[in-house]
């Protein structure tokens, strides 16, 4: 058991540090614009002291650029907070809509760099489970990372949860590529290791270019 | 100086390209690989300033392709966070000089510009 606790620690780290990675990346672009249009402020001040009449619609543009980014950056850090915030419950009631609400938008980015968009749809009413959060939203991101891989340039990948007799399911769709995708190379080691500690199974439907991953109600 | 600013944050090169106007270079900007490799086909170029981390290309591939089309062109490369691979692999295309990391000094990239257009 304790080397797979090993594997569960490794890849909560890699998902933790990956994320946050990406994370701060955008932060860092939006500390980037608002530098430039602060330092666009300045130039305008200066060349207002060499005589050169400055535009009030284009000081107006300026700043709104950068209370734009400022929103951007406090979102950003916003989620960066309720990341660190999900490993602090080992077991706890969850919506998956909300669950993969949140961990598309903390791929998003990884999406845009791979050209895929990512569209989580929810439900009327929360379909509810009782797991690990932090472990959950890692066995998801590995899952999305892989349809990403297989779905290729300019698609959407769905992602979509609804109820169950027992538990819940949760689909991935719009996977077109699985076809050509060796059949060993999903599930790995790392996500086999989640779905045993969250009770769950991962199905492939190749024809339909979905993932189901099937929850159980409660793993406790 | 005729510099192409390549970067997918839209707002970020817009303003670092106004800037650089503001300080008679004459800077043209666009937001995907694909554009810049357009318009290089219209537009010749001295130098590009590209982002490491362009969805669908990186500005590593970027460089490359740019380079067979315009083999004069010289390049700086600019990040956000870069990793260690991130940083080893512009190192080795640029060399440790152009690589700069955001939020930019403005003086800091003119100075790298025209110290790569004099190496």
């Amino acid at each position: 058991m304790s080397w797979k606790c090993d594997i569960i620690g490794e890849t909560g780290l890699q998902f933790y540090g990956k994320t946050v990675a990406s994370l701060t990346h955008e932060i860092k672009n939006a500390l980037a614009i608002i530098n430039e249009n602060a330092g666009l402020l300045k130039d305008f001040t200066l060349m207002s002291k060499e005589g050169v009449p400055i535009d009030p619609e284009r000081l107006r543009s300026v700043s709104e650029k950068v209370m734009k980014q400022v929103r951007r950056a406090d979102d950003i850090v916003g989620n960066m907070n309720r990341f660190a915030h999900s490993v602090d419950e080992p077991l706890k009631e969850v919506d998956l809509g909300e669950i993969l609400a949140f961990v598309a938008t903390l791929s998003r980015r990884l999406a845009s760099m791979r050209g895929v968009s990512l569209e989580a749809r929810r439900t009327a009413s929360p379909v509810t489970i009782t797991t690990t959060p932090f472990f959950l939203q890692n066995l998801v991101s590995l899952c999305l990372d892989f349809a990403m891989k297989a779905a290729g340039e300019d698609k959407t990948v769905g992602l979509a949860a609804e109820k169950r007799e027992n538990g819940a399911q949760i689909r991935f769709t719009g996977v077109g590529g699985l076809a050509e995708v060796p059949s060993n190379a999903f599930p790995a080691n790392r996500a086999k290791i989640l779905l045993e500690a969250l009770r769950a199974q991962l199905g492939v439907d190749r024809e339909a270019g979905e993932l189901v991953l099937t929850l159980s109600k409660d793993i406790d | 100086m005729r510099v192409l600013l390549v970067d997918d944050e839209e707002e970020l090169v817009s303003a670092l390209a106004e800037r650089l106007s503001l300080r008679g270079i004459d800077a043209d900007w666009v937001c995907t690989c694909y554009d810049a490799l357009e318009r290089v086909e219209s537009k010749t170029f001295d130098i590009a300033v590209l982002d490491v981390k362009m969805p669908k290309m990186s500005g590593l591939e970027l460089k490359r392709r740019l380079q067979e089309k315009c083999p004069d062109m010289k390049f700086i490369f600019v990040t956000g966070h870069g990793s260690e691979d991130d940083f080893r692999a512009a190192l080795s295309e640029a060399g440790t000089a152009y690589y700069l990391v955001k939020p930019l000094n403005i003086q800091t990239l003119i100075d790298k510009m025209n110290q790569v257009l004099k190496g």
